[in-house]
């Protein structure tokens, strides 16, 4: 873990892992739609989806665990779709760490250098030197179950991490922990993964750990990636409902699409005609359609105002800096908005109030992605 | 929320049919056990007056020593026999998917439906039709196979509870499955093998029917030793012979117990 052992870069734009079409089924069920995915050195990619969106079986599938039914899966550029597990030197991070209880943390840490014939006197300092680089020097003597669980997770790491792995898996890593633990943790992993400039595939369900951690996400739902990008671009320019719903809270309108012009768009809500500016680069035919804004780009103005859409408040839910406001809005899909507002301007509940969409930045999806 | 006056009663009664149930289950063994201390040489009960000599005369008998001595050997080897093999058919049963999957898991349960003393007839016939002597090992092959449904149950259940996760990071980590099945799987099963031994060695030397057919004068275990001791004589050596047997049976768990722990080793944690 000393500085010689930085990553050796390949020159181009050679990807770390090559997903080519891989493909998955459990007894006829469908786990894994056709996946193309490119993972570039050393970066930090995130699986994010809820449960049975297929991110499990993906990464099952990077480490080896699953054979792909269709499909070719190259690590560094090498075919690996037969290799078996423990050749394909990978470093692996469970949700529940899997630390081996019957040997102490320091044979934990161990066994990877043993299985490689690595010497006695190599495996007595790179496990020293993994462990501090977890902050657990003291603790090599002791097992598993006497450590916390923030300490068995720097184990895990560091075990994982022992065998200079060409890629991480991270298997929901953090959820076993309390919350001011998870984010340091998260700090802390983020920091070693930089330094060591390790490529990185997360999986999780939970769509902040994702934002704030990684450096491209790719948004999973039913056996496929909806959508992959940095945070910001999942955040700020969701492909579709599914996206626009999964990460971050959305505010979603039934509108009719009237015109398109490039990316001008003129389209119905309510009664009122409205022409917006959107980032979308394919847009779905005229017709009814779903206009999708955050609620940080929505705003309040009195009832009747012009152009703003008709609610009023339902539940004013105090948040410290700011209030929640829950808003009935007869036009919005599942007939709810929310938007946030400093806490001195919160509503009392029966305010009668419009609602002002920005003219830039929204999205509308087809309708009928509205049943994914 | 205080107690109605029902509740009590539910209570008590509960406790009352508790407690009798486990006389119950006792009431064999108490019997013997107050046999055994017997004055008279006749199997009489209550005893009129009491002494020890029936364990003097118990621990003396010369079939009762050859007894116990083969039945330890035939439980220690038929254990290990059975553990061995029996594992081995649990890990294939949990681990692989094969057309005659079903058709090995009905073998290997199928003693539990075949009576013990069609198992011991049948070895004995095939014995003697292939001219093989009547041996200890004939009388192991016969355990072995009445104790092994439940061994490659025990077994099977252990695999079914245990966490593949660590396997699968052995993996990553490099380890062959050979390597991962010999530092990770089979240290973390140890409790379950344990469990199988235990129950392997305990059914093996309580076993009577199907010995009863295979044994003959040198290689008669423990509990055919003492039927036929009873078929001569009708004193309450027998009776002594039995709270010993439940003593040494009852000492060895407790030491399982103390060294393992009961409850992990039995899987009832």
């Amino acid at each position: 873990m000393s500085n010689d052992k930085t990553p050796v870069l390949q020159q181009g734009d050679r990807p770390a892992v090559q997903i080519d079409g891989v493909t998955k089924s459990f007894s006829g069920t469908t786990a894994l739609e056709p996946v193309w995915l490119k993972i570039r050195r050393g970066e930090f990619l995130t699986l994010l989806g809820p449960s049975g969106c297929g991110k499990t079986t993906l990464l099952n599938l990077i480490a080896g665990f699953l054979e792909a039914d269709n499909g070719e899966l190259f690590i560094d550029r090498e075919l690996v779709t037969q290799v078996p597990p423990h050749q394909r030197e990978i470093g692996i991070v469970f949700q529940n760490y899997a630390l081996f209880p019957h040997m102490s943390v320091a044979q934990n840490v161990a066994y990877g250098l043993r299985t490689r014939r690595v010497s006695k006197a190599e495996i007595e300092t790179r496990v020293r030197e993994a462990l501090a680089l977890v902050k657990l020097e003291d603790f090599a003597d002791r097992r598993p179950r006497q450590l916390s669980g923030g300490q068995q997770q720097r184990v895990a790491l560091a075990r994982a991490l022992v065998i200079r792995p060409r890629v991480l898996l991270l298997d929901e890593p953090f959820s076993a922990l309390d919350r001011n633990l998870r984010t340091a943790m998260q700090v802390e992993l983020r920091e070693i993964q930089t330094r060591l400039g390790l490529t990185t595939v997360f999986v999780t369900h939970d769509q902040g750990e994702a934002l704030s951690m990684s450096d491209r996400i790719a948004v999973m739902s039913r056996g496929r990636i909806r959508q992959i990008g940095s945070p910001s671009e999942i955040y700020d320019t969701p492909d579709n409902h599914f996206v626009s719903t999964f990460v971050g809270d959305a505010n979603l309108f039934h509108a009719t699409l009237r015109k398109v012009s490039g990316q001008e768009l003129s389209l119905d809500v309510d009664d009122t005609t409205m022409a917006l500016t959107t980032y979308q680069e394919h847009l779905p035919a005229a017709g009814p359609v779903t206009l999708f804004t955050r609620p940080e780009h929505c705003s309040l103005t009195a009832t009747g105002t012009p152009g703003s859409i008709p609610a009023t408040v339902a539940l004013s839910v105090y948040q410290g800096s700011h209030a929640e406001l829950h808003l009935d809005c007869p036009v919005a899909v599942g007939g709810r908005v929310m938007l946030r507002v400093p806490s001195a301007e919160a509503l009392p509940a029966g305010t009668a109030v419009g609602i002002v969409l920005p003219n830039r930045g929204p999205a509308i999806f087809a309708t009928e992605e509205a049943a994914s | 929320m205080r107690k109605t006056f029902i509740d009590h009663v539910l209570d008590w009664s509960g406790r009352l049919l508790l407690t009798l149930i486990l006389l119950f289950v006792m009431l064999p063994f108490i019997v013997v056990a107050i046999a055994s201390f017997n004055d008279s040489a006749i199997l009489t009960f209550p005893p009129k007056s009491w002494s020890l000599h029936w364990y003097a005369n118990a621990l003396s008998y010369r079939d009762f020593g050859e007894g116990l001595v083969n039945s330890l050997k035939v439980a220690g080897l038929a254990a290990i026999i059975a553990i061995c093999a029996g594992s081995g058919f649990a890990y294939v049963i949990d681990r692989y998917e094969f057309s005659l999957k079903g058709v090995l898991n009905g073998v290997l349960m199928s003693p539990l439906i075949i009576p013990n003393f069609t198992i011991g007839l049948g070895l004995l016939i095939l014995s003697a039709a292939a001219s093989l002597p009547r041996s200890l090992w004939l009388v192991v092959t016969v355990h072995v196979i009445i104790i092994m449904p439940f061994v490659v149950r025990s077994v099977y259940v252990s695999l079914r509870n245990f966490e593949r996760r660590y396997e699968q990071a052995a993996e990553s980590l490099g380890g062959t499955p050979l390597h991962v099945l010999l530092t990770i799987t089979l240290p973390l099963l140890v409790p379950g093998l344990i469990s199988g031994a235990l129950f392997a060695v305990i059914l093996s030397f309580n076993e009577f029917t199907a010995s009863l057919f295979v044994v003959n004068q040198s290689t008669q275990t423990l509990p055919v030793a003492m039927y036929n001791y009873v078929r001569e004589y009708a004193d309450p050596t027998l009776a002594a012979i039995s709270v010993i047997y439940v003593a040494v049976v009852a000492v060895t768990l407790l030491v399982v117990h103390k060294i393992f722990r009961l409850e992990k080793v039995l899987n009832v944690e």
